[in-house]
């Protein structure tokens, strides 16, 4: 049982990486559910012996039913990362209204520091309105 | 000592925050909650200093069950030092948010939110558990993703989908550690884990720890899990801006402190390493400071590479770099919260925040200029501001464990710091003002007053020097000792 929850974290982790790894939105969130499904399953896993109750009526023997503290972890954690999902769910949606892109874009002022050519510290503030961003209209 | 009112910082702003919520109709009602909550909050944070001070350890158990299975709060002298300085920064921040109007003025879920954010970062101060400080990342998290992206603009959601994103990797990697240390262990309780992971393998402490160090530096932005920082931060509203880069990243260095201190407080081998990641957190850090042309990236990037001075403190691993540490990382949240909040200034009376477009405020507005220069020497470590006492407490330690590159490393990331103030100094201050770009009318009172109030806490700190470090060197003591009970 531990060694088939162990492989199907081991796959979920997996599959998630690279889905996180793409650039669409949407499927950056997929691998973020697969990713948090593969915590929650190790999460299991720490509770020694998955598959036995948490509870048993009528028995006090602690070896009989499992620990439920591990249990009460995974129910924590999947109401978090179910609101964060949807969170982000959100925003994707945002931002396609805002751009019809569901690409990650590139941060512009990222592009900008890239393309600028050389940073005059001596200089700068001294050509205000000149932003410099071709590089040709540097000093 | 159980002290069952030590739960406050983090119940208050909870139960003001669902307040707020109610009288969502009127903003005069939700700024004198908000207000209000923040004052009783930082009272509290000072009764618990003089308490925890007193009796080494302050605890509770929440809802009355015992410390395995029931969540244990505690506060130590170094929660109660970080729970001050987060209540005070956040009042002053509110204040000056409810001057700049703004987001606040617009948005009915500002004070809420803001009011969830200081629970969960006084939550985390707080907690003796660590499932219970992935709860309270979880609540602040949530908050700041809602504040970052409040207006829903397109620069906001393509910095908040990035934000997201990586907070939300790094907290399943911290499910993912906790399911492992359960196992190996049997406990999350800070109390019990020294004793339960003594019995571990070497070789698994050591992952445990690094997995751990590894979760709290993506929250905490070192070296090389930085990268998102300097594309959120400047952002978001200024207020907002200045709360996650004075705070949020410093949550997570609490986080490192603690968790190294519990688990290995005598790896050398990984204080090497943190050493090793300090100097290069600094350095990388500050080199993207100078290349940056916008006020609030050129401190975002600062921002990154202060950790590296407080993770420098924590490598060193022993009581003097640690207490150096803490008194940087006290002094530099107030520091650090002041020069965003006059950047947001520069920003409001010049229309703009880019090095090329404003000029001269110097001569036009004197006062944000004062008020810009006293914290941004600070930060570069110039005698007598608090920058230079929690830097040469630094040094001194560094130097005491005879880690030369580290103190020489640390040393020229302070002057090119300077360097990098300078650039602001010069581009947006010195020169002739450019008429085109001055926005007439005078800047709101609270703006200026809550940043003028920081200005002076941080120089009262300098002048207090002697006392907040003796009050410093014995948090370090009782954090290396381990936790009492």
């Amino acid at each position: 049982m531990s060694t088939i929850l162990a492989v199907a974290a081991a796959v979920l982790f997996g599959t998630g990486t690279h889905l996180v790894l793409q650039r669409e939105l949407t499927r950056m969130l997929l691998g973020l559910s697969l990713l948090s499904h593969g915590a929650n399953v190790v999460l299991l896993l720490a509770a020694r012996g998955p598959g036995r109750p948490a509870f048993v009526d009528g028995r006090d023997d602690p070896r009989t039913f499992l620990d439920p503290i591990p249990q009460a972890f995974t129910l924590t954690a999947i109401v978090i990362t179910f609101g964060v999902t949807c969170f982000l769910l959100a925003l994707a949606y945002r931002s396609w209204v805002l751009t019809q892109d569901d690409t990650v874009q590139d941060d512009p002022e990222d592009v900008r520091v890239r393309q600028e050519p050389t940073v005059d510290i001596e200089h700068s503030g001294a050509d205000a309105g000149v932003l410099g961003a071709t590089g040709s209209d540097a000093p | 000592m159980n002290a069952p009112w030590i739960a406050l910082p983090a119940a208050l702003p909870l139960f003001a925050a669902a307040v707020s919520v109610l009288v969502g109709r009127s903003r005069r009602a939700q700024r004198v909650i908000g207000v209000v909550t923040l004052t009783v909050v930082s009272g509290v944070a000072v009764r618990i200093a003089q308490e925890s001070d007193r009796h080494d350890l302050l605890t509770t158990q929440a809802g009355g069950w015992e410390a395995p299975l029931g969540i244990t709060l505690r506060a130590d002298r170094f929660t109660a030092i970080m729970l001050l300085v987060a209540a005070v920064m956040f009042l002053s921040v509110l204040v000056y948010a409810i001057g700049q109007g703004d987001e606040e003025q617009r948005h009915v879920g500002f004070h809420p939110v803001y009011l969830t954010l200081v629970a969960g970062v006084c939550l985390a101060f707080l907690t003796g558990d660590l499932f219970n400080l992935f709860v309270a990342f979880e609540v602040m998290l949530v908050s700041s993703y809602v504040l970052l992206t409040l207006g829903g603009r397109l620069a906001q959601v393509r910095a908040g989908t990035t934000y997201v994103v990586i907070s939300l990797l790094a907290s399943i990697t911290f499910l993912f550690t906790l399911g492992l240390l359960y196992r190996a262990t049997g406990t999350v309780n800070m109390a019990e884990l020294p004793e339960a992971m003594a019995a571990l393998d070497a070789d698994l402490r050591r992952v445990l720890l690094l997995l751990f160090l590894g979760v709290f530096g993506i929250k905490a932005a070192v070296f090389p899990l930085f990268f998102w920082l300097p594309d959120s931060y400047p952002n978001a509203p200024t207020a907002v801006t200045a709360v996650f880069a004075g705070l949020l990243t410093k949550v997570g260095v609490y986080a490192m402190f603690r968790i190294m201190t519990t688990i290995a407080p005598e790896d050398t081998a990984v204080g090497t390493l943190l050493l090793v990641i300090a100097g290069l957190t600094m350095v990388i850090g500050v080199f993207g400071a100078i290349s940056q042309q916008e006020i609030k990236r050129i401190l975002s990037f600062h921002a990154v590479s202060q950790i590296g001075y407080m993770v420098f403190g924590l490598g060193l691993l022993t009581v003097a770099g640690l207490a150096a540490a803490i008194l940087y990382i006290a002094q530099y949240i107030v520091v650090k919260t002041t020069l965003f909040l006059t950047g947001g200034l520069v920003e409001r009376a010049a229309g703009t925040g880019h090095l090329h477009h404003v000029d001269g405020m110097l001569r036009t507005r004197p006062v944000v200029g004062m008020l810009f220069l006293l914290p941004a020497l600070s930060l570069a470590g110039v005698p007598p501001f608090s920058g230079f006492v929690g830097k040469f407490a630094l040094v001194d330690a560094g130097l005491a464990s005879q880690s030369w590159l580290i103190v020489a490393v640390s040393l020229a990331v302070s002057i090119m710091t300077l360097l990098s103030m300078n650039k602001i100094w010069s581009g947006a201050f010195l020169g002739e003002p450019t008429p085109n770009a001055v926005v007439e009318g005078r800047l709101p009172v609270a703006m200026v007053g809550a940043t003028g109030a920081l200005v002076v806490i941080s120089i009262a700190m300098a002048l207090a020097a002697g006392p907040v470090y003796g009050y410093a060197q014995r948090a370090a003591e009782s954090l290396l000792a381990g936790a009492p009970t």
